[in-house]
């Protein structure tokens, strides 16, 4: 029965990391990169919603119709500003640039709200947990992020399938010169998508913050989770993010059931795994190279 | 390419030259150099060494990292992992196995060469930023496995000493002087490999697939085999590097940013190959000793120091991407080091 509760727990804690997931996957969905300051970006979000419950003595919640606006300008800005010179001095500089942001942000808010762990209040909901059975509970945040994860990932593919902005954003990721030619201003999709992925960062940080205590340093362990779900998922599908969050999650659940602190160590080993068992299967290929050349 | 003369009928004369004057010179110098600084704990204080120390273990970094990303089109953000493994590698040996601590620190830098063998098998077929964060991922395992060994000699998140080995055999002043001579060496015997190996096949091979990694395998570049040398290297040479970090602060902890598995090991290599030259030889170390001159003679706290270095980063990567050692090699077209062919006209 406890292995039940490991798995449902799992299961949960993935619906966490696919909404952690999604704006690194969307951006490099959009623009093959990969943002290393993603996690740092999400900290920031739970960081100003605990300034602003703070000092204005308003709920976590209603804390994030500022905090979600104001993510959407700083993805816009930093796009404009620091990634848009990135992407076109090649492949190479987003990854320095965007680790270079990762610790002045880490740095940055251990300077302004010391290195001790804050966390957000949860509100009437954090404490309350349903049931199941005597092993099993199910607390009602969790069901609640699950459902905004699934609101997001949902939101995501009607905006990429329905809207104007989801065709330019799939006619840039598809082949940026060619959508030029027909009219898309590549960058202003650029900018949009990273405002767009900024904001889920920030959601997601703020729930990380309701879930668990965080310090400024914690931005490193969300990048690499939410990029071990993107990755076992498979690397540019948002559904994806989901079913790899679900398998992260479940296997730190099962890693932290045998001992507390396999929790992180289990999710990297299943990862890396997972990178194994993707090597092996493109193996044929390798062989071929190999042949080829040697 | 070849060094064989190449001519053509509608100009004079080519010459593919290595060695220009100026290069023989300044390598002749640097060998001196090396030589000279082989003196230092005969002429110079032990503050001196103890800094130079750290210059040393720096420019090794810088090297490897630059080895990696400046030539085999490799960001890595997981090289602390091998930092630590050459850290604790030596504890293991020099603690819990009781070796001679010099003799530790040559097998965890071997330690160091082999561990990099499998990882690479997992990570090399990734690209750009999934190659870079699955990198940060093993690291992260690694610094997690360490601090879970049962033995009370190297796990628990508090932390390791290497105080006694080093005690028991000498005296504080003998473990600075031979400290500083294996940092010395292992700076001299790394640049040295890498100078050979760039200037061998492989260091055309690997241009060729940073440049373009499709297009150099089309014309027969063996693309993994040329990644998993440097890698191995690199490995190598960080865990070198760690090991002298052992050495030369005595104890170490396994998790955090500042940790010997720190992710600040990066932002460090990061700063000094963006400021002295992603893809220079020369480039690196120029940033190893702009970073040593910068946390030796500017006072600035850890927090604003990682703060400083992570913006002077983002700016050298945005505006000046050849950093010194690149624009001055580009403005001038001079190469100190002569790891790549120079074609010459006339006479």
């Amino acid at each position: 029965m406890t292995w039940v509760a490991d798995l449902v727990h799992g299961i949960f804690l993935g619906g966490f990391y696919a909404l952690l997931a999604a704006g690194l996957a969307l951006m490099f969905g959009v623009m093959r990169i990969i943002n290393l300051a993603h996690g740092s970006l999400a900290l920031i979000g739970a960081y100003m919603a605990f300034l602003l419950t703070e000092h204005l003595h308003i709920s976590t919640y209603l804390a994030l119709a500022p905090v979600l606006p104001g993510a959407l300008v700083v993805g816009y800005v930093l796009q404009r500003t620091m990634l848009e010179r990135s992407l076109r001095a090649g492949q190479l500089v987003p990854l320095l640039t965007t680790f270079g942001l990762l610790i002045v942000i880490a740095n940055l808010l251990q300077q302004f709200f010391s290195p001790d762990v804050h966390s957000l209040d949860a509100g009437r909901i954090g404490p309350a947990s349903w049931h199941v059975s005597s092993e099993l509970s199910i607390p009602w945040f969790d069901v609640l992020t699950l459902g905004i994860a699934f609101s997001v990932l949902g939101g995501l593919h009607l905006v990429l399938r329905v809207t104007q902005l989801g065709r330019e954003l799939r006619a840039t990721a598809a082949d940026a010169d060619t959508a030029e030619l027909v009219g898309v201003n590549a960058r202003a999709v650029y900018a949009r998508a990273t405002a767009i992925a900024v904001a889920i960062a920030a959601l997601a940080g703020v729930f990380y913050g309701m879930r668990s205590a965080f310090d400024p340093n914690a931005g490193a362990n969300e990048l690499l989770y939410a990029f071990e779900a993107v990755v076992i998922g498979g690397i540019g599908s948002l559904w994806g993010t989901l079913v790899g969050g679900i398998v992260l999650g479940i296997s730190q659940e099962i890693g932290a059931h045998i001992n507390q602190e396999y929790f992180a160590l289990a999710g990297h080993v299943v990862f890396l795994a997972v990178l194994v068992a993707r090597s092996a299967s493109s193996a044929p290929r390798i062989r071929y190279t190999l042949r080829r050349f040697a | 390419m070849s060094e064989t003369a190449v001519a053509t009928p509608a100009a004079p004369s080519f010459r593919v030259q290595r060695w220009t004057p100026l290069s023989i010179a300044f390598t002749g110098g640097l060998a001196g150099l090396v030589a000279v600084l082989a003196f230092a704990p005969v002429m110079l204080g032990e503050n001196t060494q103890y800094n130079l120390i750290q210059l040393y273990f720096l420019a090794i970094m810088a090297m490897m990292w630059n080895a990696l990303a400046g030539y085999g089109g490799l960001v890595s953000v997981g090289q602390q992992g091998f930092i630590g493994i050459g850290a604790y590698g030596a504890v293991f040996f020099s603690v819990q196995h009781e070796m001679n601590p010099y003799l530790s620190m040559l097998l965890a830098t071997l330690v160091g060469a082999v561990v990099a063998i499998p990882v690479a098998a997992v990570v090399l077929w990734l690209r750009n930023g999934a190659f870079a964060i699955a990198t940060w991922v093993v690291a992260e395992a690694f610094a997690i496995l360490v601090s879970l060994d049962p033995n009370p000699a190297i796990g628990g998140g508090t932390g390791t000493s290497a105080l006694l080995p080093f005690n028991l055999r000498y005296t504080p002043s003998q473990r600075l002087h031979y400290t500083y001579w294996a940092a010395l060496g292992a700076v001299a015997v790394l640049l040295l490999l890498l100078f050979v190996l760039l200037r061998s096949r492989l260091g055309g091979s690997l241009q060729a697939i940073r440049d373009d990694e499709e297009a150099a395998a089309s014309v027969g570049v063996r693309v993994l085999l040329g990644k998993g040398i440097l890698f191995v290297v690199a490995g190598a040479g960080c865990a070198a590097a760690g090991t002298i970090i052992l050495a030369w602060q005595l104890s170490v902890l396994p998790l955090g940013p500042n940790s010997v598995f720190g992710i600040n090991w990066t932002a460090r290599m990061i700063f000094m190959v963006l400021v002295g030259g992603l893809g220079t030889f020369e480039g690196p170390i120029i940033g190893a000793v702009v970073l040593y001159l910068l946390q030796t003679y500017v006072s600035i706290s850890g927090v604003w120091y990682f703060v400083m270095l992570g913006g002077i980063a983002i700016g050298f990567a945005l505006l000046l991407p050849r950093g010194i050692w690149g624009t001055i090699q580009e403005r001038f077209n001079v190469q100190l080091l002569p790891v790549g062919y120079r074609l010459r006209t006339g006479d």
